[in-house]
Order: C-alpha cells, then structure tokens, then sequence
C-alpha cells in the first residue's frame, strides 16, 4: 500500500543554517500521526514544506516528500496546486489571523468548493451549509453571513476545519491547531478533528508540542529535535517506554492528570549540548549522494 | 461608519464653513487693491466711483458687510461678480461642472494606472525589476501636476500636436445641452461625437492631474499589498492551492484597498487644488481658472464664492472617502 | 577571515567619507545639479551673454544657435522681444535659489521653533500648536499662497512670505513629532539624571539628533520654493514684471508656444532639473549624516 506522505530524508536551510538534517517520516491512508518537538525543533518547517508555504529565504536542499507515491517537490506547479487544499488541506494555528477579515464566512468557504470542486453557486452554498453543521455549528445559515470578527475564536477554528476536510482531503496537516485556544475549547476542537476525519477518511498529521494532545489522538508519533528525528513508533510504547533519554525528559514535562504536579523538570542541559553538538557533526557529513 | 458619527461629522460641517468664511472675508479685507479702481472706466466722477461702492456694498463696515454677504449667502444669493458683472451662484454653477468633470476623469485615470502600477510593482516583487517600477513611480510623484502639465502640452500638444492644447470644446461644435455637465450628459444620451470632442480637450490636462496622484495611489497600494499578502489568510491561501495571482486579486486586494482609500482618497482634494494651474494652463473653463482671474482682479464676491466652494468640494470629498472606507471594511460597519 | 580583512583595508579613513559613501549616487547626482544651480545663481553677471532685459526687436523669437535659423550671440535664442533666453534663465535662477534659500530658512526657523517647542512642553502649548497646525494645512495650498501673494502684494518679499506663511506647518509638524521620540529615548532621560536644564538638553542633545531630519526637509522645501515662485510668477502675481523669472518665461511661452516651443521648454528644463536635484541631494544627506540609517 502507498503511504498517503512519505518524507525521504528530507533538508531544509534558513540561509546556510539547517532546520531539517534530514527527516524521514510516513503517514499512511487513516493514520493520524503526531509529530511533537519543542519550539524550534523544525516541526512546523516540515509542515510548511509539505505545503509549499517555506519562508521566502528557506529551501530544501535535499529529499523528497512524495503524496500518494508523487514527489510534491518534482511536479508542476499546476499540479501541485491542484492538490493542494482539495488533496492535502492544512488547520492552521491561529485562527484570529487565518481568515479572511473582509470576504463572509460562506464565501471563503464556497470560494473554495467553487474552485476546486467545481460546484455550481448553488451546490457550494448547499454544500457550505452542511460543512458548517457538520463542524457542529448550530445555526449556519446564520454564520454564512457573518465576517470573521463577528464569531469567536472557537467558531473560527471550526470554520477553518470545515474549510479543512471541505473536499474529502487525503492528508490534513493539522498545525497547532489548539495552541491559541483556550483548554475547553481545546477539547472540542480535537473531538471534531477524529470525528471529521473518521467520517472523510483523511489521514492526519498533527503537529503539536503537547504530548497529552498526542496520546489522546494519534496512534504513532514522531519526536523531533534541532531539525532530526529522535525517536517514532506506536504513541503507546513512546509514551510508556521512551528510548531516548529527550523523549523523557518532554514526557516528565508533561502535566498529567493522573499523577500530582510535581516541579516542572525542564530538559537537561548537558543533554541538550549534546544533541546539538550531534546534530552539529551530522551537519558537516556531506549528504549521500552529494559530490 | 456609525450613524452617530456620520450625524456628528454632518453637524460639523457648518461650522467649519463658517470657519472658513470668516477667514476668508478678513483676509481680503487687507488687501490693499482696490477693485472699484480696476472696473471705472478712466476720467469718472468721485460720485459715480461712490454709486459703484454703494452698489457692492462696499461703503458699509466691514462686520455690517460680513453679516450682510453671510445673510445672502444663506438665501443662496452669493452677491454679483465686480468683474464679470454676474451673479456669482450663476457663474460658480456655469463653470462647476467643468472641474468636476475633470476631477472625475483625472481621478478614474490616476485610480487606473496607480492600480495597474502596484499590481505589476507587487508581482514583480523582490526581483530587480521591481526597481523599474519604483522608480517609476519616484519620478512621477516628483514632479507636481502643473509640471505635467506644461510637458505634456509641449510634448503632445506643439512637438507631436496630436490634441488640443485650449479650451473645453471646439466653439464650432453645437452642444445642444440642456446642463452644464456636457460630459456626463453627451455620454448618457448617446451623442458619443460630442462626448469624444469633449474627451480629446480633457485628455491632456487630466492626465497631468492624473500623474502624481497614480504614483501616489501606486506606492501607498503597493505598500498595503506587500503587507496584505504577509499575513496567514494570504499564506494560507497559497495552501489551498490558489495561483498567487488569484490570491493578489481576490484575497490581498480588498484588503489592501482599505488603508489605500483611507489614506489616499483624502489626497484628491491635492488633485482638486490642482485644477487651479492645470485649468490655467489648458485655458480651461472651469472654476480653478476662474479662481485665479478673480484673485487677481480683485472680485471679493466671486473669490468668497469660489473659496466657499472649493471648502464645500473638500468637505464633501472627505466625507465621502470615510463612506467609502467603511463600506470596504466589514469591522467598522457595525457596533 | 579574509573578507573582513579586505573590507577593513577598503574601510574609508574618516567618517565624512563613510557619510559619503552611505549617500551613493543620489547624493552625488544631487550635488552636482545643486551645484550648478547655485553656481549659475552667483555668478550669473560673469558668463550671461546678455542683459537679461535688453530687448533686440530684430532678431526676436531666434531659435536656438544649433537649429536652423539660430544666430552664435544667442545660443539658446530669443524671446517674443528679442530678448536673450539664456541669460533670461541664469537671471532667473538667481532669483529662485534666493527665494529657494530665504523662505526655506525662515519657514525651518519658525516651524523648528514651535516644533520643539510643542514637543518638549507638551500639554497645552502642544495642545493648541497642534490645532494651529491643523486648522492650517486645511487650506488648498496653491489657492492660499495666490490669495496670499495678492494680499501682501507683489514683490519678492511677498512671495518669501507665502512661502514661510504657507509651508511653516511642514517642519513643525515633524519636528514636534521627532522631539517626543527623541525625548523617550534613554539618552535623553540620562541627560535629566545628571542634571541638564530643558533648554541645555535641547540645544546639547535633541537637536543635533534632528539635523539629519532638518537637513532633508530643508532641501525638499527648497524644492517647493522654487515651485511656488514659478507658480506666482506663471499666474503674473510674482515679483515686478521686468524681473525674470521661470514663471513668467513659461507664461511669455505660452503664449507662443506653436512658433517657438523652446521660451517655454528651456524654463521648464531648469525647474525640473532644479527640483530633481534638490530631491535627491535631500535624500542622500539624510543617508549620508544618519548614522543609523542604511540605504
């Protein structure tokens, strides 16, 4: 079977400074993968490079990200474009920046049925007006007609996943997508993802930095640390039998309800040095393949 | 815009017109011409000069005069002209609709090539030439519209005489009009002819109105685009598989409109205080040539009118581009 | 390593030539039509061929030397009067630079007065220059400086004294804004901690800040001086009618703008050429003395 993504080694540079060495990860058909690190890991750079949405001054240097067996990196950008927001969607992180100010919320989403799926102006306000109950908003007809700034910032998040899984998506890249909410928000935010997701068939991958994200919603994750991956499996065993002495330390930083608040331990430091000082040497290794 | 404040800005209209018609009044009260001295014929008599001053009024105390000239100007009655020996309201409505009409099709224009202009310089962005259109857009706003102008009549006028360099229409044509917007009306009827005699005279000195505003509109559009499209909706967009010209057009735009019109739209009162010197220099007859034979012949009732008017046109104007900038943006519409 | 060493050993020796450098093209560009400007402006009773009125009703409306028809003793022909062009023009840039320098100077004067003044007190004295400020900039300027020039009159000093009435509210405006900036900046609160009074404290650390500033808006408003004077001097309400004047040439051209397009071109060659320099000498000054600022 052809894994929904797969990342082949993949490099990513800001300049001459490395965000990615070199990260291979797969999410297959209905999987949803979690994919943690802390700030800087260069977990949303993966995101965002799948998306083809990398900083002006960023590029990949080497890899390949192939969708459905096709290499995002090597195809036109036709149809690149083309599979981008109908194949593979994107939940952003804030949602009180990611829509629209001007444009009603039926529009930006029937905008979107029009241009990818090609809907008559009818089917798409038809179709919009079931997206918007199927992300549990009660009174769409109502909210079509609002502008961004008249909802909440709730709402919003589940305009956008509507907008997300709006033509059955392959992939969905969930970016931090609870990172701007507050924590009862954050809750029925994640139930709509798995429910939307059960209900299109999408595979998921769900960057975030919160582990107890992860255990509550993926079945495999990757860890991510200055731009390589330390560790990736079932989110059972990582969580309970961590192999990596970083996944521990993210894990003890953890809150968790089933156990008292103990101090936040933060990560070592002399552990740290030393993972970048590795990843520092696998930097000056020219790539396999490099003349 | 909110109804109480669109009340509020209404209720300071008068005022401020007030305002200005106090200011004006004073200030031609100083000057040292007299304009009785520049119509009397040479050898009239001290009683016949004295019967012209009681005709204008002008033997009264100056606050008498004021809340004379205010009274009547209330009753829309705005004095008769020293100069051209006509009732001013008759003279401002005969010639307001000329600059009007070339504020109109200067403002279309400049609104057209600035848009045009930002739209390349922002798809050109971060390559070099990029720099072609800011400069571009540099020597433009350089140099002002009377500038234009006089190069514009030089070069397309005399060098390459392809238009008409005076005048609002050829005398021999037959307008046959019932207003004096000659424009606007030949064109809603349907008598093209005239209304493409009329545009050859225009096109010379609205463009050289139009110069300077475009590259102004062009670099505050520009700015706004760049900024528009750095935001996540704009990002985003491009995730979903929209083309980035498609994103400029339809996600970026309105948005990068608004700070456009707000900032921009009041600088087309600049344009309007322009057609002063372009109308001058076109031999155009519109109130802004007629501004400047009053001024110097000294026709207080004619330049009180005048001024009054062009105050009217700039209040009106700024009123009209708050309108505009709330009906562009949804988050000033309601609360 | 060996970049820095080569970009050390390139290193200009002194600072002024660092500013210069800072300043690139437009800074030169600008100074040599500067330049020229003032050159023509001083030594214009030197080279001018001709008595700038002397009239020569035989050869009027000569084209210049080089086309057909044009004589060697007027190089760039001759007005409706037989009147020299060229030394028409060079007699007029006198009188723009010293418009140019005189209103630009005063107008900086009065609006760096009430600028600082506005900003450092605050309050009501910023209170009430503000308004000033904004009830005049309400005003049309082109229609303010003609109803202007008409009440003071004809005459030089009255077109200087539109300029400054008009166009004070320009560096006021921006210095009353750069003063509030200047003064949160830690410098200046240091300055108060060791005991500088206000006016020691303006004069010793604000103003040399605002030079840089002060510089740039002198020069554009050199610019809008001569630009002004030409527009008095086109609408006939200049200085007195034998004077010469861009303005006036224009308005003379105009006139016969189909026999003889040059009168009108050559006057409008110099403003534009004038006002473009005075542009972008502006600009490269302001690169040139801010040290911050980098092109």
């Amino acid at each position: 079977m052809t894994a929904t993504l797969a990342v082949e080694g993949l490099k990513v540079a800001i300049g001459a400074a490395n965000v990615l060495r070199g990260v291979s990860l797969d999410v297959q058909p209905g999987e949803v993968r979690g994919l943690v690190g802390e700030s800087g890991a260069g977990k949303s750079m993966l995101g965002r490079a799948v998306l083809g949405l990398l900083p002006a001054n960023t590029s990949v240097t080497a890899g390949r990200i192939a969708f459905e067996g096709r290499d995002l990196l090597a195809m036109a950008e036709a149809e690149r474009r083309s599979l981008l927001g109908r194949r593979i969607a994107l939940i952003p992180q804030d949602p009180m920046t990611s829509l629209n100010p001007v444009k009603r919320i039926g529009r930006q989403i029937g905008n979107l049925l029009r241009h990818h799926l090609g809907l008559s102006k009818r089917a798409a306000l038809a179709r919009t007006t079931e997206l918007l109950a199927e992300v549990a908003i009660h009174d769409p007809q109502r909210v079509l007609a609002l502008y961004p700034h008249e909802i909440s910032g709730g709402m919003r998040q589940r305009v956008l996943i509507a907008m997300a899984f709006a033509c059955d998506p392959a992939l969905v890249i969930a970016d931090e997508p609870t990172t701007a909410l507050d924590v009862t928000v954050q809750r029925q935010v994640l139930q709509l993802v798995e429910r939307l997701r059960l209900r299109h068939g999408s595979a998921v991958l769900f960057v975030t930095h919160d582990l107890g994200v992860v255990a509550k919603i993926c079945r495999s994750m990757t860890v991510l640390h200055a731009g390589r991956v330390l560790e990736e499996g079932e989110t059972t065993n990582v969580l309970v039998r961590p192999r990596h002495a970083y996944t521990r330390a993210l894990l003890a930083a953890t809150p968790r309800a089933d156990r008292p608040a103990e101090a936040l331990r933060p990560v070592p430091p002399d552990l740290i040095d030393q993972l970048w000082s590795e990843a520092y040497r696998l930097d000056q290794v020219p790539a396999v393949g490099a003349a | 815009m909110r109804s109480g404040e669109l009340i509020r800005r209404l209720v300071l209209v008068p005022p401020t017109l007030f305002g200005v018609a106090v200011i004006v009044f004073v200030l031609l009260r100083v000057v040292p011409g007299d304009p009785i001295a520049m119509m009397i014929p040479p050898g009239a008599s001290e009683a016949d000069i004295g019967r012209l001053r009681a005709l204008y009024g002008l033997d009264q105390p100056i606050l008498q005069q004021f809340a004379t000239w205010l009274g009547q100007v209330a009753s829309g009655d705005f004095g008769r002209s020293i100069s051209v020996r006509q009732n001013v309201l008759e003279l401002l409505l005969a010639r307001l609709p000329a600059t009007i009409e070339l504020a109109l099709l200067a403002t279309m224009t400049a609104v057209v090539i600035g848009v045009v202009a930002a739209l390349v310089g922002i798809l050109l962005r971060g390559r070099r030439a990029e720099w072609v259109v800011d400069g571009g857009i540099g020597v433009l706003l350089a140099i002002p519209d009377f500038l234009w102008a006089l190069i514009l009549l030089l070069l397309f006028g005399v060098l390459i005489p392809l238009l008409p360099i005076s005048g609002r229409i050829d005398p021999e044509i037959d307008l046959n009009l019932r207003s004096n917007f000659f424009l606007i009306e030949s064109i809603l009827t349907g008598h093209f002819d005239i209304a493409f005699a009329l545009l050859h005279h225009m096109i010379l000195p609205a463009l050289a109105l139009a110069l300077p505003f475009a590259a102004l509109v062009a670099r505050l559009l520009k700015a706004s685009l760049a900024e528009s499209e750095d935001q996540d909706y704009a990002q985003i967009a491009r995730a979903r598989g929209y083309s980035r010209p498609n994103i400029l057009l339809h996600e970026v735009f309105p948005n990068a409109l608004i700070p456009t019109v707000a900032l921009g739209g009041v600088q087309v009162t600049l344009l309007l205080g322009g057609t002063v010197l372009v109308e001058r220099i076109f031999s155009y007859e519109g109130i802004g040539n007629m501004a400047i034979d009053a001024v110097i012949n000294r026709d207080f009732p004619l330049i009180q009118g005048l001024v009054l008017t062009f105050a009217v046109l700039f209040i009106a104007l700024n009123l009209l581009v708050d309108l505009m900038v709330t009906m562009l943006d949804p988050r000033l519409r309601h609360g | 390593m060996a970049d820095i060493a080569i970009a050390s050993l390139a290193a200009p020796p002194s600072r002024l030539l660092a500013g210069l450098r800072r300043g690139g093209p437009r800074l030169w560009i600008g100074t040599v039509l500067v330049a020229l400007l003032v050159l023509a402006a001083i030594f214009v009773p030197v080279f001018a061929p001709h008595d700038p009125l002397e009239q020569d009703l035989m050869s009027a409306q000569l084209p210049p030397a080089w086309m057909t028809g044009g004589d060697h003793a007027y190089l760039l022909g001759t007005d409706s009067l037989g009147r020299c062009v060229l030394s028409r023009l060079t007699y007029s840039a006198r009188t723009a630079v010293m418009v140019a320098l005189i209103a630009a100077t005063l107008a900086a004067l009065i609006g760096v007065a009430l600028g600082l003044f506005a900003g450092s007190f605050g309050g009501w004295v910023d209170q009430s220059i503000s308004r000033l400020i904004d009830v005049w900039m309400a005003f049309p300027p082109v229609l303010l400086s003609i109803v202007l020039a008409t009440v003071i009159g004809a005459g030089l000093t009255s077109v200087i004294a539109a300029i400054v009435v008009i166009d004070w509210t320009r560096f006021a405006r921006v210095i009353r804004a750069e003063t509030m900036v200047q003064l949160t900046r830690d410098y200046a609160a240091a300055a108060q901690v060791i005991g500088l009074s206000r006016a020691r404290l303006l004069r010793l650390e604000i103003l040399p800040n605002l030079v840089p500033l002060l510089v740039t808006l002198l020069a554009v408003e050199m610019g809008i001086a001569i630009l002004v004077e030409v527009i008095l001097s086109f609408v006939g309400i200049s200085v007195a009618g034998d004077t010469p004047t861009w303005g006036s040439m224009i308005a003379e051209g105009r006139q016969i703008v189909y026999q003889a397009p040059w009168i009108m071109a050559l006057p409008i060659a110099c403003i534009i050429t004038s006002v473009i320099g005075l542009n972008l000498f502006g600009d490269g000054l302001r690169l040139a003395l801010d040290p911050v600022q980098r092109s």
